[in-house]
């Protein structure tokens, strides 16, 4: 059925093979896309900053949001309980799923009992991550995006490289280029002779999705929080596409991660000033849609809630790595983040790219893959993701801790050539003699290169370190000898 | 084991360093929920961040209402017009002295039917000034989701008494009404993307057009 002759929707692009540094070549000699993600990233950033500066008690909020993120990360399992037992009194159907494969399959399964062959799709980093459209395709279910960056993704055969701004890579000409070539096939043509003004491109996804929207039977959401008092969930954005997913249709699938809990309602205060400023930079995204179960004569009347782990009961193992968990996707990390300006998303390998996907991915996933044991070093930690994160998670921090794990798990597996170097370095740093029989070779080295940088070159061990670094040559006159010369015995 | 089992055992393993088994007490939350946003001037704060999102914001006083409301529908180049149970009857009369095509959502109408018809008027529940925020809670006067959704322009009707400083005393407005179950919505402008490059556009698939209109005394 995933014969392409066959296919309902767009074919996606395929993740990365390679681990960051080799998958990162082509990207940095990407000039368009650095060029877009350059103009992108300074964009968002000024407004955050513009938009966090405007409230008195910014510390203050974030302060809090750490708290209650901490307080529902510590106690989930009471907190999910309860958050169960008020969406099913409120009428909703709560599902359970290990991993990505259980979501997917409840998803089919309650399409199938509905009888519907299609479903509309609010952006949902979630679902990205269990790969739900090619899942649901593969059962001959065409799932639509909605959101309007999802869907030139999806009809660009491409893959997300920005969790709140899934384009963000595509400037406005190959948007133009996309929706010209590719609407068609699926449904409502582009206007006739489209512009690449943003507006009319824009206008043109709005006459795309029009007909999906008043068709559609069932939507597929993600989730921003669920309160676990009275079960109500909590979706932000801006287009509307969520509305229309939310309201039309009869039945709404939710699936939401098990980290998503918020004890209360007014703990919405805390995350609904926070997260807009620090996400769009708007002091509030257009729209919010709170429900709580079903409302008679008012939206759908099946709900339905899968509440996943995959991955995220590893996350809370680890009490150095759970801060993790407290990420409200608010994507403030990658507009900051030099590495990620200059790599882009697709880099990374999968969904979660930037600081938050260094210290997620790896967590979520574990290190078999050696991809993702390489996600942690993708970061000169620099810490501009620590200072701007809404929900203060210590990013440097657990950038350092994931780096001891991934070098941990490396050993368990066999010697490697960094133990043998730490090794004889800490022969060297033993006793002063022994450093300063070194530093007869490295003065000798020193002379070899003169004032020439070192690049990369195949001496062992180094090889591999300097293929990302330039580094200076060694000097030619060490701090012992400078010490004699002018301290002891020297002209003082 | 059932998944939801398996689940609840995985997280109470992985927080076995947890000994505090009450929540509040295991992490006190440092913050005063609630909080009002020290301001001159609420109705000019909120007058102000309503058109930061390119929205139209029309003052009026209580007894030029029904005209200020049928010129606001008007003004947006709306013909027709849906009004949900619970508006005034003498705004109807207006609108439709107006020469505005008034439908009701009763029998409830389809969402094609919503789509063919131009505008909305609605009331709202409580606004936030400091976010230019509008909140609706679809009970009387404001009608299911779809109706205040689908029409492609909104107007909707706050009472000076319902604009407060701030998110967190918005939601002590909403709190109640939520946990008896009511759906809220949350507008903040009208429909915008920012995806093409981050350059913001206003209008999508919600209303792309909100006019608000402020009543005073």
């Amino acid at each position: 059925m995933t014969d392409t002759t066959t296919r309902r929707t767009p074919e996606p692009g395929t993740w990365t093979d390679k681990p960051f540094p080799l998958a990162v070549k082509p990207a940095l000699a990407n000039t368009q896309q650095r060029d877009n993600l350059r103009h992108a990233t300074t964009t968002i950033r000024e407004k955050r900053a513009v938009r966090a500066s405007e409230v008195p008690n910014w510390e203050e909020l974030r302060t809090a949001a750490e708290h209650i993120k901490d307080r529902v990360g510590r106690h989930l399992d009471t907190y999910l309980v309860q958050a169960e037992e008020a969406m099913k009194a409120a009428g909703i159907t709560v599902h359970w799923a290990r991993n990505g494969d259980e979501a997917n399959r409840i998803v089919a399964s309650i399409a199938t009992q509905k009888g519907v062959d299609e479903v509309v799709k609010i952006k949902s980093m979630v679902t990205q991550e269990t790969e739900l459209n090619e899942y649901l395709e593969s059962q001959g279910i065409a799932a639509w995006e909605t959101d309007l960056a999802e869907l030139i993704v999806q009809l660009g055969h491409d893959l997300p490289s920005h969790i709140l701004v899934p384009a963000i890579h595509r400037n406005r000409d190959e948007v133009q280029h996309i929706f010209t070539e590719e609407m068609g096939r699926y449904g409502t043509p582009a206007p006739e002779g489209i512009s690449n003004n943003p507006a009319e491109l824009t206008n043109a996804a709005r006459g795309h999705l029009r007909e999906k929207f008043l068709r559609a039977k069932m939507a597929v959401s993600g989730g921003n929080f669920i309160v676990a008092e009275t079960g109500t969930l909590v979706i932000v954005e801006s287009e509307g596409n969520g509305r229309m997913c939310l309201t039309l249709p009869e039945t709404l699938v939710s699936v939401v991660g098990i980290e998503k809990i918020l004890p209360t309602i007014e703990d919405l205060e805390v995350f609904l000033k926070l997260l807009p400023r620090s996400s769009t930079g708007e002091r509030m995204n257009p729209y919010t849609s709170m429900w709580t179960g079903v409302t008679p004569g008012d939206g759908p009347q099946d709900l339905h809630v899968i509440l996943l782990d995959n991955g995220r009961t590893n996350v809370l193992a680890d009490p150095q790595g759970r801060a993790a968990l407290r990420c409200i996707r608010c994507s403030a990390c990658l507009n900051i983040c030099p590495v990620y300006e200059r790599a882009g998303g697709h880099a990374y390998g999968n969904p979660y790219p930037g600081p938050i996907g260094a210290i997620l991915g790896p967590q979520l996933r574990g290190l078999e893959d050696p991809k993702d044991r390489a996600l942690p070093f993708a970061s000169s930690l620099c810490g501009a993701c620590n200072e701007v994160c809404p929900v203060k998670i210590p990013f440097t921090d657990i950038l350092v801790h994931m780096r001891h794990k991934v070098v941990e798990y490396k050993t368990s597996k066999h010697p490697t050539g960094e133990q043998a170097l730490m090794k004889s370095a800490g022969w060297l740093m033993e006793r002063g003699s022994h450093l300063a029989t070194a530093q007869v070779a490295s003065k000798a080295a020193g002379r070899v290169f003169g004032t020439r940088w070192i690049g990369p070159m195949p001496i062992p061990l180094a090889s591999r370190w300097l293929r990302a670094r330039d580094v200076d040559a060694p000097p030619t006159e060490t701090f012992r000898m400078w010490w004699k010369k002018n301290r002891e015995g020297g002209a003082k | 084991m059932s998944a939801r089992e398996d689940i609840l055992n995985r997280i109470r393993e992985a927080t076995r360093d947890v000994t505090e088994s009450d929540p509040e007490v295991d992490v006190p939350i440092e913050w005063v929920y609630g909080q009002p946003l020290a301001t001159e001037d609420v109705l000019a704060d909120f007058v102000e961040k309503v058109e930061d999102y390119k929205a139209v914001v029309t003052r009026c006083p209580a007894g030029s209402l029904p005209e200020t409301v049928a010129k606001a529908l008007h003004d947006c180049g709306a013909g027709s017009v849906v009004v949900p149970d619970g508006i005034p009857d003498e705004w109807v009369a207006a609108l439709e002295a107006s020469g505005l095509t008034v439908r009701r959502d009763d029998p409830p109408l389809s969402s094609a039917e919503l789509n063919s018809i131009d505008a909305v008027l609605t009331t709202c529940a409580v606004a936030m000034a400091d976010s230019g925020t509008v909140a609706l809670d679809h009970v009387e006067g404001q009608g299911r989701r779809a109706l205040s959704l689908v029409p492609d322009r909104h107007v909707c009707v706050v009472r000076a008494d319902q604009v407060v400083s701030d998110v967190p005393e918005g939601i002590a407005r909403l709190a109640p009404g939520m946990r008896e179950g009511r759906a809220v919505t949350w507008l903040s402008g009208g429909s915008a993307t920012s995806d093409i490059e981050l350059s913001r556009v206003e209008g999508v698939h919600g209303p792309r057009h909100l006019t608000v209109v402020l009543v005073e005394g």
